[in-house]
């Protein structure tokens, strides 16, 4: 314990230059003494650093390229979005970060995932579990089969506290209360009692939040977080999770396909296409200004609220590729209208067009051009 | 507690459709062997509302709020509890299952899930003949597949997909397979079932510009039932919204958006994100507090009194008639 807490209080001056906002958090327990303690003479700059990673599913059907190639970096307390349609490896992307990709079929086949300096596709499944849960807190879609139905709320918050925090029982359901009061469900000590099946969507989605705020992560990945809830519901989940990490300092990912949550919550943004990301900047920049033609189809296509209604929609024509069928090409130039005969042979990287605004298109450039014809 | 037909006032053609104080309560039974109603779900409790001929009305609100129901009563799908459903001039409800066979020609569906709505066995051609052959349109085999390929073209897939099986197809082509199978029978009135919410946004605008086109070329009249009110406004003429089992607010497209009265409307409203990070951020949000309660022991008074901003003392034990504020705006609320 002794060892472990050195390192710790090496840790805490560490990122407290980092991030700052670690400061804030309440350490009444003492429960963050087995936090991740970094190697020696590691400079960390990004809180997780994404390069080249590749997911790979294999199927009777072929293999299929689920993660082709990413890259992304996540600073500490940022929030950054993965933006894409059903099947473009947003979801499989993420579940990597964590190794939570079933095996067989799928592999992660290259790369790697630097969270705080250190690689976790070298970390041993021991280690694994030690990460996940404590620095990074996972929130899945589906509020109604993420948490365990023959389980209580108060057992399945209190489990990660004593796993990976140490504390007693009594302890662990004091700070269960104390979450559940975060998160904003009323009656706390009623509801520790109870099972999921007790709880409506809205709840349950509360429950997996406190579950993922539990240990105190560095980083939350959400994946499709309000999805299968109402529009009043999800924005009050919203705003919980907006509140939280500012307040808390924690970075999270985003992984969504609603193109408005993102322009409200999102700092940074990367928006994915068969298994690639095509387009990566600020959110601000992105929705204004987009460089690659499938996110400018994507804004094109969704009705607006605040725009006086069109007679017909802009939609993309065409469907997504087949990932096992992917030549070296770029695989949106069948629906692109900006395609010219370099698409078919060449897949372009991700460039920087302007700043901090990347695109992985070969007519980034004619794109803006055309753009300003247009308007 | 009977509401105010709405569009009787603003009514100029023949309404098509006309639902008069619809009701339908699903018992909740206690016992094994003698079973006894020990409460009611009130999952539509006194709805009316006025189709006309060629328009698209939208019914919005959350899950739970009966609109699917609603959707099903029309379809004869569920029986009415209480209540008329006016179809040109007759009354479903007083009909038998032979009896409704003809006008169910004239109404047709189309399911949310493309995915659960097409049977996995039956080839996409089978699918889409079914109907024709059920109700003895076409008895030649051959002319059926004819049609079917024609309808085939008409919702923009490949006449080839006839011979496909549905697990072949992407969710966007399954759910055209959809609204072909609804249009085999040359429907007058089509109830579309949050017909595009499983959709990607790319697919969806696609499927949406579809819809636009048939109702066009058929002369087609839908119910469109939808959460996403952002596609609502871009495809209906007249929204209606729910909350409850109880319709709160009816009112022109543009009328409903632009000045939404009721202040369950607001907070709708307000929390859909704008996908324009500038406006978003500027703007003001309005988050509703709580959750819907249960429509088996619903709030007294008015169903949205708990979450409601104005809520006054009346609210609790009276419950609002809609009443109109302007001429075709109707609200179900005392405090506006």
């Amino acid at each position: 314990m002794a060892t472990t807490c050195q390192s710790w209080i090496v840790y805490r001056q560490v990122s407290s230059i980092d991030t700052g906002a670690r400061e804030i958090l309440p350490f009444r327990f003492g429960y963050a003494c087995n936090a991740l303690p970094l190697p020696n003479g590691v400079s960390v700059t990004a809180l997780l650093e994404i390069e080249d990673l590749r997911t790979q599913f294999f199927t009777s059907a072929g293999t299929v390229q689920a993660v082709d190639g990413i890259s992304y970096t996540v600073e500490p307390g940022e929030t950054v979005a993965i933006v894409g349609e059903s099947g473009c490896g947003k979801s499989v992307g993420a579940l990597s970060i964590l190794q939570l990709i079933p095996d067989p079929p799928g592999r992660i086949v290259g790369g790697a995932i630097r969270f705080q300096g250190r690689d976790l596709l070298q970390a041993s499944d021991q280690e694994m579990r030690d990460i996940r849960g404590r620095d990074i807190a996972m929130v899945f879609q589906e509020p109604m089969t993420s948490l365990n139905p023959v389980l209580t709320i108060g057992r399945q918050l209190t489990e990660t506290l004593e796993h990976h925090l140490g504390m007693s029982r009594p302890d662990a359901d004091a700070r269960a209360l104390e979450l559940l009061g975060m998160v904003g469900i009323s009656d706390p000590k009623r509801r520790l009692r109870q099972y999921p099946h007790h709880l409506s969507g809205g709840m349950r989605q509360r429950v997996m939040i406190a579950m993922a705020l539990c240990c105190e992560p560095k980083l939350i990945i959400a994946d499709e977080p309000t999805t299968a809830l109402d529009v009043t519901i999800q924005a009050q989940i919203l705003e919980l999770m907006k509140d939280l990490t500012k307040r808390l300092g924690v970075a999270l990912i985003v992984i969504t396909h609603n193109l408005g949550v993102v322009a409200r919550y999102a700092d940074r943004v990367n928006v994915m296409y068969a298994g690639k990301i095509i387009e990566r900047g600020d959110a601000g920049e992105i929705y204004r200004n987009p460089r690659h033609p499938y996110t400018l189809g994507l804004l094109r296509s969704v009705p607006r609220m605040d725009l006086p209604r069109k007679d017909k929609l802009d939609p993309i024509e065409g469907q997504p590729p087949d990932l096992t069928r992917l030549d070296g090409g770029c695989p949106f130039r069948p629906r692109c209208r900006f395609a010219v005969d370099r698409c078919a042979t060449e897949m372009p990287r991700l460039e920087a067009v302007d700043g901090e605004h990347f695109s992985a298109c070969w007519q980034a450039d004619a794109l803006t051009a055309t753009e300003r014809v247009a308007s | 507690m009977s509401v105010a037909a709405p569009a009787e006032a603003q009514v100029s053609a023949a309404p098509l459709l006309q639902v008069r104080n619809l009701k339908k309560h699903f018992p909740i039974t206690e016992g094994i062997l003698i079973q006894k109603a020990v409460a009611h779900v009130k999952a539509v409790d006194g709805v009316s509302f006025d189709i006309r001929r060629g328009e698209t009305l939208g019914l919005v609100g959350e899950s739970g709020c009966g609109k699917t129901t609603t959707g099903r009563c029309i379809l004869q799908l569920d029986r009415p509890t209480e209540g008329e459903i006016v179809f040109d001039g007759i009354n479903l409800n007083d009909l038998d299952s032979r009896a409704l066979s003809p006008l169910r020609q004239r109404i047709q569906v189309i399911f949310q899930d493309p995915y659960s709505s097409l049977n996995p066995r039956m080839k996409i051609g089978d699918i889409i003949a079914e109907p024709i052959y059920v109700h003895g349109l076409e008895p030649d085999a051959q002319k059926r597949m004819d049609r079917v390929r024609e309808l085939l073209a008409v919702c923009g897939l490949n006449p080839k997909m006839a011979d496909r099986y549905p697990h072949e197809m992407s969710g966007g082509q399954r759910q055209r397979v959809g609204i072909a199978r609804a249009l085999s029978l040359n429907p007058d009135f089509i109830i579309c079932d949050e017909a595009v919410s499983a959709l990607d946004v790319s697919i969806q605008a696609q499927v949406i510009n579809l819809l636009e086109e048939l109702r066009e070329k058929f002369d087609l009249t839908y119910l469109f039932i939808a959460h996403d009110l952002s596609v609502v406004r871009h495809l209906c003429h007249r929204v209606a919204v729910m909350y409850l089992g109880r319709m709160v607010e009816l009112a022109d497209c543009d009328e409903l958006f632009d000045n939404p009265q009721h202040p369950y409307t607001q907070a709708l409203l307000s929390a859909i994100p704008v996908p324009d990070p500038d406006i978003e951020r500027a703007r003001e949000h309005r988050v509703l507090k709580g959750e819907v309660p249960s429509p088996i022991n619903p709030p007294s008074g008015c169903v949205f009194n708990p979450r409601c901003p104005l809520a006054v003392e009346g609210c609790r034990s009276d419950i609002p008639e809609l009443r109109e504020v302007k001429p075709g705006h109707w609200v179900a609320c005392t405090e506006v």
